[in-house]
């Protein structure tokens, strides 16, 4: 039952923290968005594993965007 | 021997001295602990300069600063144009998508006007008092613009202490927003107001001009400039001039009025006691700020079901974006996946017009 993660705000995407494959828990750190030089970091909704990544460092998000999905 | 009696160095007076330990104060604060740096570091060398002696710096008609400051601060060119900086960087787009959120703006200007009548109590004059009161507007241009027309002998500790408070948002505010809400009212999720056109993000540049002027004529000067800056960045078909309003011209115009304000703190002029009132009244002001922007949004929260989190009256105090990275902070504190910033902005934009609107209304009556 796939989840995605969407971005929580506009901002850049400043640090990616995992790779596809992981396993994550919720609540983990998944990335850091910068917004307004301020470092907000965006966690997991879900237990399992990180199935796609869609965003880089230095991308744009704007609010909602699907950064990843969580199988 | 009569060199000598042109050597600086004998004509020295121990308030020079002082003033050169505050100088090197606040160069330390800018450099070290990074406290506002763009200005208080141009500041806190142009002290150092003034309160070298027989340099004629600040010599009325001929001397370089003092024409800096007679030019771009006496003739009120500096503050407006960096508000049309401040306009290019602006999005609004945050507070038309909630636009309930301007009452919180105006809130915090309310310790703009207490701070207004508490000046007057400790002896200050109309036109002191409002050039110190406008201190709690958090808002370093709009200070200067209305100290300089107002009173002008207040100039420099105005502005030192409007930035020094700026830079220390951080420490100041998170007490008393603390103090005046519940762990579950910071907690509170705001829902996402309604999305913001591109044409109604241009148009409000216009309409906004035109309803604020025409209520308030001497708020022109800043007004009209920032709103001038919005529309470039708006417009989106002057991406040259929105870039050089953004950054090269701030950066010139930052430099110039850093500088001048610096040169005004001679030691006649700043050690005196009414500095001291001057940064307690600021600080005060700062405070009353805070608090009734979060009291208001309490109550607003008595009356719709779509609750506003009460930390986000904070962001009132239109220190821009500092009060709304202090408000995403604590929200985070209360919830980790709470973000507060882009709520936040909305009153912190809304008060950065409020404390225009504020000194437009003192230069109006005492002007």
């Amino acid at each position: 039952m796939a989840q995605e993660v969407l971005a929580a705000l506009s901002g850049n995407v400043w640090k990616v923290s995992v790779e596809v494959g992981d396993t994550v828990e919720e609540d983990d750190e998944l990335f850091v968005v910068e917004a307004l030089k301020m470092e907000i970091p965006v966690y997991s909704p879900c237990d399992g594993s990180v199935s796609e990544i869609r965003v880089k460092k230095g991308d744009a998000v704007e609010e909602d965007d699907v950064m990843a999905v969580i199988d | 021997m009569a060199i000598f009696e042109h050597m600086g160095v004998f004509a020295m007076t121990p308030g020079m001295g002082v003033m050169w330990l505050i100088s090197g104060t606040l160069m330390v604060l800018a450099i070290h602990k990074k406290y506002e740096p763009l200005l208080l570091l141009p500041i806190g060398f142009g002290i150092l300069i003034a309160n070298l002696p027989l340099t004629n710096l600040m010599e009325p008609g001929a001397g370089l600063i003092w024409r800096f400051y007679h030019y771009g601060i006496e003739w009120e060119v500096i503050p407006p144009v960096i508000f049309l900086g401040l306009g290019a960087l602006t999005d609004f787009g945050p507070l038309l998508s909630q636009p309930r959120l301007i009452f919180l703006g105006a809130a915090a200007q309310a310790g703009v006007y207490i701070t207004f009548f508490v000046a007057t109590s400790f002896g200050f004059t109309l036109e002191e008092a409002a050039s110190i009161g406008i201190i709690g507007g958090a808002d370093g241009p709009t200070t200067i613009f209305l100290a300089a027309k107002l009173a002008p002998q207040l100039l420099g500790a105005c502005a030192v202490a409007a930035y020094s408070y700026m830079a220390l948002v951080p420490i100041i505010q998170p007490p008393i927003m603390r103090l005046l809400t519940t762990e579950n009212e910071r907690k509170i999720r705001m829902k996402k107001g309604r999305k913001v056109g591109a044409r109604e993000k241009l148009l409000f540049p216009v309409v906004a001009s035109v309803v604020i002027i025409l209520l308030v004529p001497a708020s022109a000067p800043l007004i009209a400039m920032f709103m001038l800056g919005n529309l470039f960045r708006e417009s989106k078909v002057v991406e040259r001039l929105t870039d050089t309003a953004q950054n090269s011209l701030m950066n010139i115009v930052t430099i110039f009025l850093g500088l001048s304000i610096g040169a005004t703190m001679s030691a006649e002029n700043f050690l005196r006691q009414e500095v001291v009132f001057i940064f307690f009244l600021g600080l005060v002001a700062f405070m009353i700020g805070t608090a009734t922007g979060v009291i208001l949004a309490k109550i607003m929260n008595l009356f719709t079901s779509n609750k506003i989190n009460p930390l986000v009256g904070g962001a009132g105090v239109s220190a821009v974006p500092m009060a709304a990275r202090v408000v995403q902070k604590m929200g985070m504190e209360a919830d980790k996946k709470n973000h507060l910033l882009m709520f936040a902005m909305g009153p912190n934009i809304a008060g950065v017009i409020g404390t225009v609107i504020a000194a437009g209304i003192f230069l109006t009556l005492l002007g």
